[in-house]
C-alpha cells in the first residue's frame, strides 16, 4: 500500500513528437501530489505514462524510468498489466462499464485478479462504495446498471472500482472536470481520506482545489508551440502558491499567463 | 396567429407563411423593426425544411411498407387458388406433386426442415468463426494487416453464388467427405447425424450446403460485427486497461458487451442470407425420393431451391401457384427471423 514514486529522466512520445522533456521528480507516499500547467504541456501524458497507459495508443513511447518504491515499472520482464493492477486510474469522464451493475463494476478489477468468492466480492464492494461515499446513495440499487447514476455518482463509482483492488497508488486525471460544485467537494473530501491510504497524483485546471487538496505541486510548461512540455519546479504546494521560485509559475497560478 | 397589420404592413413574410408554415400556430408577429423580420423569416425557413424533410422520410418510409405489403399481398392473391385446390396438407405434407393440375399435391414441411436445417448449421458455423474474425481484425492485428484481411474477407462477398456452388459440390463435398462419414460412423445415434436420404459419400447433403452457406454468410456478419467492435467506445476500453485488464479481458469485458446487440444483428443478416440462397444449395443438394428425418446428410430442396428447379415450368397458374405459396411461406420466415433480430436488440440496449 502507498509507495513513492521517483521519475527520473523520462521522455515521452507519440510517434516522432515529443510530448513530455527529460522530468525528474519525486512522488511522495500518502500524499496528494497535484500536476498543474496550461492546456497542452503534457500533465495527461505524464499522468498516463506513471502506469503504462501511455502505451495503449499506437506509436506511443517513453525513455527514462519511473520506479515504485525503488522498482522500474518500464524495466524488462515487468509487463504493463501487472504495473496497472497496483497503479490505479481514474479519468476525466466517468467511465463506468455500462453493460455492469454497479456492484459489478466496483469488484471488476478484483474479478480480473481472480477473487471469486461472493462475500468477499460483497464484502470488498461495501468498503469501496462506503470509501467513495457513495454506499449510501446506491445501497439499494447495486445491480442496476452503472450508467444509470448521475455524473457525480458515476465519478465516485469510478473512484469505488479503482480503489476496490487496493492500488499502490491513484492517478487522477481533472476527476471533477465534468461534476458540479458539490460532487467536486464531495470527491476532494474523499481524496483527503483517501490519502491516508494511497499515493495520489492528480492532474486539475482548478489552482483552488490544487491548493486545497495537494500536499505538493508540480508545475509544468509549454516552451513554446511544437516544443516538449517540461515541469518548471515543483514543491510545497503552500509555496509554490505563496512564494514559488520561479517567475512563470507566479505567473499562472495569479492568472497573469501567456 | 397573425395580426392583421403583420398581413397589411408586411407581405413577404406573410407570402413565406402562406407557401410553407401552413399549421405553423406558433409563428412569431412580424416584427416592424427590421433585425427581428430577418430573424423570423430565417426561423420560418428553417421550420419549412423540417417539415418537408419530415414529409418526404415519412412519404419514402410509406412507400417501402407499402411495396412490402404489395409483395406478400401479389404471393397470397396467386397463392390462394392453389392452396384451395391442395389434396395435400400444405403444412404436413412431404409431397410437392404439381404434374396434375387437377390433382395438385403439396406441402412445405421437407422444404421447411431443409431451408432451417442447413440456414441454422451455417449460422452455428459462421458466427463464431465471423465474431473471432472480427475481434482479431479491430483489437489484435496489426493495422496494415488489418485492412488487408479485411479487404480479403469482402472480396469473399463478392464471389458469385453459382461458383461457390460449383466450389461447394466438386471441390468441398470430396474434401469434407471423411469428416461426414465419421460423424454417421460415431455420432449417429443423434438424429441430426443419422444416415440421411441421400448418398452420404456423395456429398450432395445439407451437411455440405451448410458448410458453403456459412462461407457465403462469413464476409457479411463479420464486416458487420466489425465495425461494431470497432466502435466500441475508447473509455471503455481504456477504463478495463486500467485495471489493468489483458488483451482478451478487454475484449470480454468491453467490447462484446458492448457489441452484442450489434452480432445478433450480424448473425440475422446472415440467416437471412442463408435462407433465401438458391443457386449454390440447388447445385448442391441431392434430391430425394424418401422424405427428411432431421438430418444433415439428408438431401433435398430448400424453399428457393425448390422454387428455383420448378421456375421453367411456370404456365399453368395452379401448379405455379404451390411454387408461389412456398415462396410466402418463405417471405414470412425471413419477416420473423428479423422481427426476433430486432426484438433481442433492443433487449440487448435496454439492459
Ligand atoms: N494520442 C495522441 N497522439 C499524439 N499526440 C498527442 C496525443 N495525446 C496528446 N498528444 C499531444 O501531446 C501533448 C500533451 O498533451 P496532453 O494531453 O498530455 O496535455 P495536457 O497537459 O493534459 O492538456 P490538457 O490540460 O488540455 O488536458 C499535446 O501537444 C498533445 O497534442
Ligand atoms: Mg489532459
Amino acid at each position: 500500500m502507498s509507495k513513492r514514486i521517483d521519475v527520473k529522466d523520462l521522455d515521452i512520445f507519440y510517434g516522432n513528437f515529443h510530448a513530455v522533456d527529460s522530468v525528474t521528480m519525486a512522488v511522495q507516499p500518502r500524499s496528494v501530489t497535484a500536476l498543474i500547467g496550461p492546456s497542452g504541456c503534457g500533465k495527461s501524458t505524464l499522468l498516463r505514462a506513471l502506469n503504462r497507459m501511455h502505451e495503449v495508443i499506437p506509436g506511443a513511447r517513453v525513455e527514462g524510468s519511473v520506479l515504485l518504491d525503488g522498482e522500474d515499472i518500464y524495466g524488462s520482464g515487468i509487463s504493463p498489466v501487472s504495473v496497472r493492477r497496483t497503479i490505479g486510474m481514474v479519468f476525466q469522464r466517468p467511465n463506468p462499464f455500462p453493460t455492469m451493475s454497479i456492484k459489478d463494476n466496483v469488484v471488476a478489477g478484483l474479478r480480473l485478479q481472480g477473487v471469486k468468492g461472493k462475500k468477499e466480492l460483497d464484502e470488498i464492494a461495501e468498503r469501496s462504495l462506503r470509501g467513495a461515499n457513495l454506499w449510501d446513495e446506491v445501497k439499494d440499487r447495486l445491480n442496476r446498471s452503472g450508467a444509470s447514476l448521475s455524473g457525480g455518482q458515476q465519478q465516485r463509482l469510478c473512484i469505488a472500482r479503482a480503489i476496490a483492488v487496493r492500488p499502490d497508488v491513484l492517478l487522477m486525471d481533472e476527476p471533477c472536470s465534468a461534476l458540479d460544485p458539490i460532487s467536486t467537494l464531495a470527491i476532494e473530501d474523499l481524496m483527503s481520506e483517501l490519502k491516508d491510504h494511497f499515493t495520489i497524483v492528480i492532474v486539475t485546471h482548478n489552482m483552488q482545489q490544487a491548493a486545497r487538496v495537494s500536499d505538493q505541486t508540480a508545475f509544468f510548461n509549454l516552451p513554446g508551440a511544437g516544443r516538449p512540455g517540461r515541469l518548471i519546479e515543483m514543491d510545497d504546494t503552500a509555496k509554490i502558491f505563496s512564494n514559488p521560485n520561479q517567475k512563470a509559475t507566479e505567473d499562472y497560478i495569479s492568472g497573469r499567463f501567456g | 396567429m397573425d395580426s392583421p397589420s403583420g398581413h397589411s404592413n408586411d407581405p413577404v413574410p406573410a407570402a413565406e407563411r402562406g407557401r410553407g408554415g401552413v399549421g405553423l400556430v406558433d409563428e412569431p408577429a412580424p416584427n416592424p423593426d427590421d433585425q427581428g423580420k430577418n430573424t423570423a423569416r430565417r426561423r420560418s425557413a428553417r421550420r419549412r425544411g423540417d417539415v418537408v424533410f419530415a414529409r418526404l422520410s415519412a412519404a419514402a418510409g410509406l412507400t417501402l411498407v407499402v411495396a412490402i405489403g404489395l409483395i406478400g399481398l401479389f404471393l397470397l392473391i396467386k397463392a390462394i387458388p392453389s392452396l384451395a385446390a391442395d389434396h395435400a396438407n400444405f403444412f404436413t405434407s412431404t409431397q410437392f406433386d404439381t404434374n396434375d393440375p387437377k390433382n395438385l399435391r403439396f406441402g412445405i414441411r421437407d422444404l421447411l426442415v431443409v431451408t432451417v436445417l442447413s440456414s441454422a448449421f451455417a449460422l452455428l458455423l459462421a458466427v463464431p468463426v465471423a465474431i473471432g474474425i472480427a475481434i482479431y481484425l479491430t483489437r489484435y492485428a496489426p493495422r496494415r494487416l488489418s485492412r488487408l484481411f479485411g479487404g480479403l474477407i469482402d472480396l469473399l462477398a463478392a464471389v458469385p453464388s453459382i461458383v461457390f456452388g460449383l466450389w461447394g459440390i466438386l471441390v468441398l463435398a470430396p474434401a469434407i467427405t471423411p469428416v461426414a462419414v465419421w460423424l454417421n460412423r460415431y455420432l449417429g445415434w443423434f438424429p441430426l447425424f443419422a444416415t440421411g436420404n441421400v448418398s452420404l459419400t456423395g456429398g450432395g447433403t445439407i451437411f455440405t450446403a451448410g458448410v458453403v452457406l456459412a462461407v457465403m454468410i462469413l464476409p457479411i456478419i463479420t464486416a458487420v460485427t466489425r465495425e461494431v467492435y470497432r466502435q466500441t467506445p475508447v473509455a471503455h476500453i481504456e477504463a478495463a486497461q486500467a485495471l489493468g485488464a489483458t488483451q482478451w479481458e478487454v475484449v470480454r469485458m468491453t467490447v462484446l458487451p458492448f457489441g452484442r446487440s450489434g452480432t445478433v444483428a450480424a448473425a440475422m443478416l446472415g440467416l437471412g442470407r442463408a435462407l433465401g440462397e438458391t443457386v449454390a444449395v440447388l447445385i448442391i443438394l441431392r434430391s430425394s425420393a424418401k422424405p427428411s428425418h432431421f438430418s444433415l446428410f439428408d438431401g433435398g430442396y430448400t424453399f428457393a431451391s425448390k422454387i428455383a428447379s420448378a421456375a421453367a415450368e411456370f404456365s399453368a397458374a395452379l401448379p405455379t401457384g404451390a411454387y408461389i405459396a412456398a415462396g410466402f411461406v418463405l417471405f414470412v420466415l425471413t419477416f420473423l427471423v428479423n422481427a426476433v433480430a430486432r426484438a433481442i436488440a433492443n433487449r440487448g440496449v435496454a439492459r
